[in-house]
C-alpha cells in the first residue's frame, strides 16, 4: 500500500509483533471485553467466589479472635517478635507493586503492551495493598487506638514520632492504596461509559444507572481527553516514584534497625526487584487462566505473556544477585556478626527455607532464557507459582533468620506458626480473590479505550496513508 | 462552552481517519465551536480543533507544593514545637528524617489534584448532556466518531450547517437541543 517495502517475518526487528491478535476491530474488542462481564456467570466463577467468601470469613473470624485475645495467639515470641503478619505484609504489598510497573512504568516508556494487561494488574495492586494492609493494623495488638499511628490528637497529649520507618510506612502505604486506586478509577472511566452505553441501548436500566454514576457523564468528548491524557500522563509521573519509594520504606523498617541481616544499604533496591518479581509473577498467575477462561487469547497473546516472563528473567536475577551480594559484603566488611547471619542463614536450623527461596527465586526463572518455554502457557503457570512461593520464603528467611540468633546465643530461639498464624495468612488470599473475582464479574477487565487506541486502525492515516506524507513513516508500513 | 449550549449539530463518522478529515474542512470553513465525541482520544485532532493545551500541569504543581509545605509544617510543629521529641539521637527536627514523609505527601496531594483537578476542568461528574440525545450516540463509547458544531458558533445556521456536514460523509446529522 505504500511506498516503503517492509518485508512480513517475525525476525525483521522492524516489525512488531500486532498487539491485537485475530480479525479484531473496535467492536468486536468492545464486545469481547464487554461480554465477559455482560454473559451469563460462569458455574465455576461461583465454586471460585464461594471458596474465596469462605476464607475471607474465616480471615475475618481470626482477626475477631486475635483481637479478643490478644497477639499471644500468633507464634511471635522473643526472640522473634516479628514474625507472619510482617512477612505476610511484605509478601502482599510487593504483589502491588507489578501492578504500578505495568500501570506507570511502562506506560512512561512507551511499552504499549501494557494496554492488555494494566487494568487487571492495577485492580490486582488496591487488592493486594488490601490484603497487606490490614497485617501491620492487626498486628498492634489494640486495634482501637491504631489511630495514633496518625497525626491526630490523642489521650496521650503525644504526636507520632517521625523519625521512626514505621511512621513512613503508614504514610507510604496509605499514599500508595488512594493513588493507586485514583489512578485504576480514573483509567476505567471512558469504559465505564462504555458499559453504561451498553446497558442502556439493551435495556438493562438499573446496570446502566449504575455504570452511569461511576462514568460520571463521560461522552469521549476531545476537550475531556486533552485534560484525561493529561492527568493519565502525570499520574503515571507520580506513581512512578511512588511505587519506588513505598517498597524503599518498606525496607527501611528493617535497614534502619541495627540488626546483622537487616543493616544493609542493598535493601531498598534489593527489595524494589524482588517486588516487582513477585507481582509479575501473580500477574501470569491470574492472567493465565483469565485469559483462557474468558476467551480473551487475541487481547492478552502469547507476546504479552513472552514479555511478561522476560521481566520475570530479569527481576529474578537481579534478586538472586543481591542474595549473592549479601554474603559478598557480610564477608567484605569483615562484621563477625554479619557473617554469622549470613551462614546461619544458608546453613543453620533455617537452610531449608533459605534454600527454597533460591531455588524458586533465582534458578526458576532461568527457564525463561528459552522463547518455548517463554511461550508455553502451562510451564508459565506452574514457575509463577513457585514464584509466589519463592517470594514469600525471601521474606520469611530475611525476617526469622535474622531475629532467631541474634547477639547473645543465650537468648537465641526457634520460631514455629500456630494455626492462628496459618489460617490468617490463608484468610487473606480469601479477600485478595474475593475482591478480584467480584473485578472480573462487573468491571472492564481489560482497557478497552486504550486497547483501542494501540490498534493500527485508530491513526487518523490509517485508512488514507498518502494524505499525510510526513507522518507516513516507518511505523505505518507494514498496513 | 459546550455546557450551555442551547443547540448542536452532530454528525457520525466511521474512522478516525474520516473524523480528522472532516474536522479539518470544518475548521477551514471558519468553524470555532467545534468538538468531538470519539471512544479514544485521537491523534492530532487537538491540533485540528486548535485545542488549548491543558492547564492540569499548573494545578498539580502548585497540590504538589502545597503537600511539602503541609508535611514540612506538621512535623516541624509536632516533633519539635508543640512537644520536642528527643530520640534516635538526634534533634527534635531532622531534615533528613522528613525526607520520606514529604516526598508521600507531596505525591499525595499532587496526585488527588490531578484526578480532581481533570475531572473539574472538564465539568464532571454531570447528569446529562445533549449529546447523549442522539440517536446513534452510544456508539462514541464503542466504534463510531462524532463531530459537533455548536449554535453558538458564529458560522451556524441551522440549514447549512447540517447540509456542510452531510457534504463531509457524517451520517445522522441530528440537530439536539439542551
Amino acid at each position: 500500500m505504500t511506498a516503503i517495502p517492509v518485508v512480513d517475518e517475525p525476525e525483521n526487528p522492524l516489525r512488531r509483533p500486532a498487539l491485537v491478535e485475530g480479525k479484531n476491530d473496535f467492536a468486536s474488542v468492545t464486545d469481547v471485553v464487554a461480554g465477559v462481564a455482560e454473559r451469563r456467570t460462569p458455574k465455576g466463577w461461583y465454586l471460585l467466589f464461594g471458596i474465596s467468601i469462605a476464607l475471607l470469613l474465616n480471615l475475618l473470624a481470626m482477626i475477631g479472635y486475635l483481637v479478643w485475645n490478644g497477639i499471644g495467639v500468633w507464634g511471635n515470641n522473643v526472640p522473634v517478635g516479628w514474625a507472619w503478619p510482617i512477612v505476610n505484609f511484605v509478601f502482599w504489598i510487593g504483589i502491588g507493586h507489578a501492578g504500578t510497573l505495568i500501570s506507570a512504568i511502562l506506560f512512561l516508556f512507551r511499552q504499549k503492551w501494557r494496554t492488555s494487561i494494566n487494568r487487571a494488574a492495577e485492580a490486582m495492586t488496591i487488592f493486594a495493598v488490601m490484603a497487606a494492609g490490614i497485617f501491620p493494623a492487626i498486628h498492634v495488638g489494640r486495634i482501637w487506638v491504631i489511630y495514633w499511628v496518625f497525626p491526630l490528637p490523642n489521650q496521650m497529649q503525644l504526636w507520632p514520632n517521625f523519625k521512626s520507618p514505621l511512621l513512613w510506612d503508614v504514610f507510604a502505604v496509605s499514599t500508595y492504596f488512594v493513588i493507586s486506586s485514583l489512578f485504576w478509577f480514573v483509567g476505567m472511566v471512558p469504559d465505564l461509559a462504555t458499559f453504561r452505553d451498553r446497558a442502556m441501548k439493551a435495556g438493562r436500566t438499573l446496570a446502566a444507572r449504575l455504570y452511569g454514576v461511576f462514568a460520571l457523564g463521560w461522552h469521549g468528548s476531545n476537550r475531556h481527553w486533552v485534560h484525561y491524557e493529561k492527568a493519565y500522563l502525570i499520574l503515571a509521573a507520580l506513581s512512578t516514584p511512588l511505587v519506588l519509594s513505598v517498597h524503599s520504606i518498606v525496607s527501611f523498617d528493617f535497614a534502619v534497625s541495627l540488626l546483622p541481616g537487616w543493616h544493609t544499604t542493598i535493601f531498598p533496591p534489593y527489595f524494589v526487584a524482588g517486588a516487582i518479581f513477585s507481582g509479575f509473577g501473580m500477574v501470569l498467575t491470574l492472567m493465565i487462566p483469565a485469559r483462557r477462561w474468558f476467551g480473551l487469547q487475541e487481547l492478552i497473546t502469547l507476546n504479552h505473556l513472552d514479555n511478561v516472563a522476560k521481566i520475570l528473567l530479569l527481576t529474578g536475577t537481579m534478586v538472586g544477585y543481591a542474595y549473592a551480594m549479601e554474603f559478598f559484603i557480610a564477608w567484605y566488611s569483615g562484621v563477625e556478626y554479619e557473617q554469622f547471619a549470613f551462614l546461619n542463614r544458608a546453613f543453620g536450623p533455617y537452610a531449608w527455607a533459605y534454600w527454597i527461596m533460591v531455588t524458586c527465586n533465582v534458578i526458576s526463572p532461568q527457564f525463561f532464557w528459552f522463547r518455548k518455554l517463554r511461550r508455553n502457557p502451562a510451564v508459565l503457570f506452574v514457575l509463577s507459582i513457585f514464584v509466589n512461593i519463592g517470594m514469600w520464603f525471601e521474606r520469611f528467611v530475611i525476617t526469622v533468620t535474622s531475629l532467631h540468633r541474634d547477639f547473645l546465643p543465650s537468648s537465641w530461639g526457634m520460631f514455629s506458626p500456630t494455626l492462628i498464624d496459618v489460617l490468617t495468612y490463608v484468610g487473606s488470599f480469601g479477600l485478595f480473590f474475593t475482591f478480584f473475582l467480584l473485578f472480573c464479574r462487573f468491571l472492564p477487565i481489560l482497557a478497552i479505550s486504550e486497547i483501542k487506541a494501540v490498534m493500527p486502525q485508530a491513526d487518523p492515516h490509517h485508512d488514507h496513508p498518502r494524505t499525510s506524507p510526513g507522518h507516513a513513516g516507518r511505523a505505518h508500513a507494514h498496513h | 462552552m459546550t455546557d450551555t449550549a442551547k443547540w448542536v449539530f452532530v454528525a457520525e463518522f466511521d474512522s478516525p481517519g474520516a473524523l480528522s478529515r472532516a474536522a479539518e474542512k470544518v475548521r477551514l470553513q471558519g468553524y470555532t465551536r467545534v468538538d468531538a465525541h470519539t471512544p479514544f482520544p485521537v491523534h492530532g485532532l487537538d491540533r485540528t480543533l486548535r485545542q488549548p493545551p491543558s492547564p492540569l500541569g499548573w494545578i498539580v504543581a502548585g497540590c504538589g507544593l502545597a503537600g511539602i509545605l503541609l508535611a514540612q509544617s506538621m512535623m516541624w510543629w509536632m516533633n519539635a514545637a508543640d512537644y520536642p521529641m528527643h530520640v534516635s539521637g538526634k534533634p527534635p527536627y531532622a531534615w533528613q528524617a522528613t525526607i520520606p514523609v514529604t516526598f508521600e505527601c507531596m505525591v499525595l496531594l499532587a496526585g488527588v489534584g490531578a484526578v480532581f483537578g481533570m475531572f473539574g476542568l472538564n465539568r464532571l461528574p454531570r447528569l446529562h448532556h445533549p449529546i447523549f440525545r442522539h440517536s446513534t450516540v452510544h456508539r462514541a463509547s464503542d466504534d463510531r466518531f462524532f463531530l459537533s458544531i455548536e449554535a453558538t458558533d458564529p458560522r451556524f445556521d441551522s440549514d447549512q450547517t447540517a447540509r456542510f456536514l452531510e457534504s463531509l460523509g457524517g451520517k445522522h446529522v441530528e440537530l439536539l437541543e439542551d
